[in-house]
């Protein structure tokens, strides 16, 4: 019996230099669905950014009105001899630019309030996970009870209190999301908490808030990115529903929720245009926003980590 | 048992305590009062006695307590409307708002769960994946704006059935209810399944991951291993294990139907309570809100319980725990 | 009711050249690969093997427990002299639980939690037979007593969370037995119970198999189980059946080199004081099988002749291994 040496297995090669961002945008980019929401919800974006600019028609310029080019259907070629390509509404508003504007103020609102909420709800949750004791108590507390009653009955109640405005709404809105903010910050804090480079931050005796912030956040981050990003799509749709309940923002600034409501009326009658478009409008927003958090969630979630 | 009955209890009441100042808070503190409680159309004379005599004068703890004392009596004022006590112009409307809720939550339960049943046994055939997606835009889409469209196709375009108010009740209890009679049915028919769609997507993927997480579990290889019949695998071993989590879902989003309501009816013009808050809130008849509100916490409260009392009652693991 | 021991109508369990696979997009899992042994009447078959050797995947082969993306791709299995690795799923229904049964490894997760043990027990009787509950029930309830379980009516109404672990592997070895099957494959019942427990449930097994004759096929990284247990054994490496034979011949004979390393790794063996000696290596890829011997990686004795499959070689009285370079000589058939 010969002894011979095994050939041994070549090690294997050293993986290719690649940040966590870039690992990030590879996994995302898996789902063609999800490239295809998020750039859906750029080009939104960016429609309402320049919206000014590149509306035809600025609707709420009572000069460039003609109520005698109210209520026409799609592709009429107005007075001035420009079309409207969607139609327009009972002042003679051009639909088309009435709709960029719109989007203008429903996302100011949705991410606006989104972006806020993140921020106190993420700074609640993650005090309530590293200090603890009563004070975690109290905050979680407060999170259940919030959380225990649906948003929209939480913001019909503010806004009866207060009164209606872009203001209100949006502390409206802030009051309903910071719940899962706090909860999902919380979570990831206690889970976090217990590695160990926050011992080692500890040892350092670096100050509380600076561990907090600048070591423990970071890493909290991505479930707090997909929240948001969900919270977001949330928040634009409560919006459009307060609006379109007259509860919302007031009729010179009007989200898109308001446009719908303002069309209802004519739907009856068959001028379904002046609502089903803002409306088209409000569901690709959403919709695509939700596709980029879904796949964000499969990206970001630990327990999937391939 | 009886222990963490009382506990819930007592939890329970302090909830409604607390919404209690809340609402205090709100209208006292936050609106002006005087303007909140007070007809806006009462002249100096009137509003002078209206605040004698609703104590507005006294001390805001006294103020407080007065209205507990209101709200355990259920005299929570009148409504400026319609210039009656104010819950009883809501309890009118109770029953529409519970018929429309509880059509919603059975369409959920009997569409929802044989649909995620489906997805969940054929995870890739062609129409689970299109129910996948549907139950996604059922999530996402506003309610309002499915209202809209279902009134677009089925009443404007189609003109199958009627777009708005309540049709033709009939009387059981001494109450008036719409599912009874053949018209009120009809014009139940589109608002029921618009406040529905929310919830048959949930419980659709709620099943469906159910189903997926249980059949490759062990007690099912063992329950085919002894040579069962894939209908009593499925519908007793894997059915009975969903159905915890289902239930409390069911059972939770009950209370968040009734709240959602007000959209629904709303659009549809359904004569119920959450047409009237809106109307309300337009009209600030604030009485009237202030009794929808401390209803509404009421229910919600009892709901919760209920929920707690069936889980316990559905997962013979929790149930023993808590007599051992 | 025991059958006679005198083998009269051949073996009960006859497996020839079974192969199981799983195909993902990744590649074919061979699981199972081309697998042989046979079982007789009232006979105690070891299957011996680490974690993902493929002998839980053959112990549902037998059953036809196999899902997709997994499934027989050749060979026979001969059951009371009828091939049935192809029957179809309702065939397989008939003899599941009747004549064939399983027994799982956590007994915690195969009892359904949220189901009664007389409901998951009337169950079993009445998929197989048409009687009324109360006849199920009294079965059960034998059932249970015959397993050793105390206060069995009682019992009965209890859910599967109220027992312990050893009771509750008592309690699926009753289900498994309710019809008397004439198999029984059991995969590493004892593995996650105490030792103590251990030992009391293989003797009881052991009684009870040989009361009624039924044939057990026991599945298990354990050698000093199938010491104690078993008539015959046999032992898989990376889906293959690398030797086999009667427990003495495999256990004071070893002819497979990973035989033999598994024999010297046992604790008791090594003298005190002595290092343990180990397999050198890691258990290969299953998708990544090395060509030819799977074990070659890992073997001392390997050569480039390893390369090609080894075939079975027969040795003296049915004792089969699969090597180039046994470690015994062969004394010839």
């Amino acid at each position: 019996m010969s002894a011979t040496t095994l050939p041994v297995p070549a090690a294997p090669a050293p993986p290719k230099e690649e940040t966590p961002f870039r690992r990030l945008a590879i996994d995302f980019a898996e789902s063609k669905l999800a490239v295809f929401g998020l750039v859906v919800m750029l080009l939104i974006a960016l429609i309402a950014v320049i919206a000014p600019w590149i509306a035809p028609q600025n609707p709420y310029d009572l000069a460039q009105l003609d109520i005698m080019d109210g209520r026409s259907p799609p592709g009429t070629v107005g007075g001035e001899g420009f079309t409207f390509w969607l139609g327009t509404d009972d002042q003679g508003r051009d639909m088309l630019s009435g709709i960029m504007y719109g989007l203008r103020i429903s996302l100011f609102v949705g991410a606006g309030s989104a972006l806020i909420a993140g921020i106190i709800g993420s700074a609640l949750g993650l005090v309530a996970a590293y200090v603890g004791g009563r004070t975690e108590s109290v905050i979680m507390r407060l999170v259940d009870l919030q959380l225990s009653f649906p948003s929209i009955l939480v913001a019909l109640m503010i806004l009866a209190f207060l009164g209606k405005g872009v203001g209100n709404v949006m502390l409206a809105l802030v009051m309903v999301e910071w719940a899962y903010y706090a909860r999902t910050a919380r979570g990831s804090a206690l889970a976090e908490r217990r590695r160990e480079y926050i011992e080692a931050a500890e040892c350092l005796a670096l100050s509380k808030a600076r561990v907090v912030f600048k070591h423990l956040l970071p890493n909290c981050m991505p479930p707090l990115i997909v929240v948001g990003t969900f919270q977001m799509a949330r928040a634009i749709a409560l919006e459009a529903t307060l609006s379109f309940l007259g509860l919302g923002v007031p009729v010179t600034e009007p989200s898109l929720g308001l446009l719908i409501a303002n069309g209802y009326q004519y739907m009856l009658s068959g001028k379904y245009w002046i609502s089903f478009y803002p409306g088209i409008a409000l569901l690709i927003t959403i919709v695509s926003i939700n596709l980029v958090g879904d796949q964000l969630r499969d990206v970001l979630n630990p327990k999937l980590r391939r | 048992m009886a222990t963490w009955l009382l506990r819930r209890l007592v939890q329970a009441v302090f909830v409604v305590l607390a919404m209690t100042v809340i609402v205090f808070i709100g209208v006292n503190v936050i609106g002006n009062p005087i303007d909140i409680l007070i007809s806006p159309e009462a002249d100096a004379a009137e509003r002078a006695r209206a605040i004698a005599a609703l104590g507005l004068d006294k001390p805001l703890w006294q103020q407080y307590l007065s209205f507990l004392y209101g709200v355990v009596r259920g005299d929570l004022g009148r409504s400026f409307v319609f210039n009656e006590p104010a819950m009883r112009v809501i309890l009118q409307r109770l029953p529409a708002t519970m018929e429309l809720a509880i059509a919603a939550v059975l369409i959920s339960i009997v569409v929802g769960i044989p649909a995620g049943l489906y997805a969940g046994l054929k995870p890739k055939g062609w129409l689970s994946q299109a129910l996948m997606a549907g139950s996604i835009l059922g999530f996402s889409l506003p309610s309002f704006w499915v209202g809209l469209m279902l009134i677009m196709v089925f009443a404007v375009q189609l003109g199958w059935l009627p777009s708005t108010g309540r049709g033709t009740t009939a009387a059981l209890f001494g109450v008036q209810w719409s599912f009874l009679t053949r018209d009120g049915l009809a014009h139940m028919l589109l608002p029921a399944f618009n406040l529905a769609l929310f919830n048959v997507s949930l419980i659709m993927r709620l099943t469906r991951a159910g189903v997926r997480e249980a059949l490759p579990s062990d007690y099912v290889k063992f329950a085919r291993a002894k040579g069962l019949t894939p209908f009593r695998v499925i519908g007793v071993h894997v059915m009975k294990n969903i159905m915890i989590p289902v239930v409390t879902v069911v059972g939770l989003e009950l209370g968040t139907t009734i709240a959602f309501s007000v959209v629904t009816e709303s659009i549809f013009a359904w004569p119920g309570m959450g047409k009237l808050i809106i109307d309300s809130i337009n009209l600030l008849d604030r009485p009237v809100i202030v009794a929808y509100l401390m209803l509404i916490v009421l229910l919600f409260v009892a709901i919760n319980l209920v929920v707690d009392l069936l889980y316990t009652a559905l997962d013979p693991r929790v149930r023993l725990e808590e007599q051992g | 009711m025991s059958v006679s021991s005198g083998g009269s109508a051949g073996p009960a369990l006859e497996v020839r050249n079974l192969s199981t696979h799983f195909f993902s997009r990744a590649g074919v899992v061979r699981a199972v690969d081309d697998v042989s042994f046979t079982v007789g009447r009232g006979e105690i078959m070891g299957l011996v093997g680490e974690s993902g050797s493929g002998k839980s995947v053959t112990g549902f082969s037998l059953l036809g427990l196999v899902d997709p993306p997994g499934r027989i791709v050749s060979g026979q299995i001969l059951f009371g002299g009828r091939d049935i690795a192809g029957l179809d799923e309702r065939e397989m229904r008939r003899l599941r639980g009747r004549h064939i049964a399983m027994v799982f490894q956590d007994p915690m997760m195969t009892l359904n939690p949220v189901l009664r043990i007389d409901t998951q027990m009337i169950e079993a009787v009445q998929a197989h037979e048409k009687v009324s509950r109360g006849v199920a029930r009294a079965r059960a309830r034998d059932a249970l007593g015959l397993v050793g379980i105390p206060s069995p009516e009682e019992r009965l109404s209890a859910y599967p969370h109220q027992f312990s672990g050893g009771m509750r592997q008592r309690v699926a070895i009753a289900i498994a037995l309710l019809h008397q099957p004439a198999l029984v494959v059991a995969d590493e019942p004892t593995t996650a119970l105490d030792v103590t427990i251990q030992a009391q449930i293989l003797s009881e097994m052991q009684a009870l198999c040989a009361r009624f004759g039924t044939a057990l096929v026991w599945i298990t990284h354990d050698l000093s189980v199938v010491a104690g247990l078993s008539d015959h054994m046999a032992v898989m490496y990376a889906g293959r059946i690398v030797e086999k034979g009667t427990v003495p011949q495999v256990l004071d004979t070893p002819m497979h080199p990973y035989t033999n390393g598994l024999i010297g790794s046992v604790p008791s063996r090594t003298p005190r004081g002595q290092r343990l000696p180990g397999i050198p290596g890691m258990t290969p890829n299953v998708m990544n099988l090395p060509v030819g011997c799977a074990f070659r990686t890992r073997c001392a004795r390997a050569t480039a002749r390893c390369e090609q499959d080894p075939p079975e070689f027969m040795a003296e009285h049915g004792h089969a291994h699969r090597c180039f370079h046994p470690v015994a000589e062969l004394v010839p058939a």
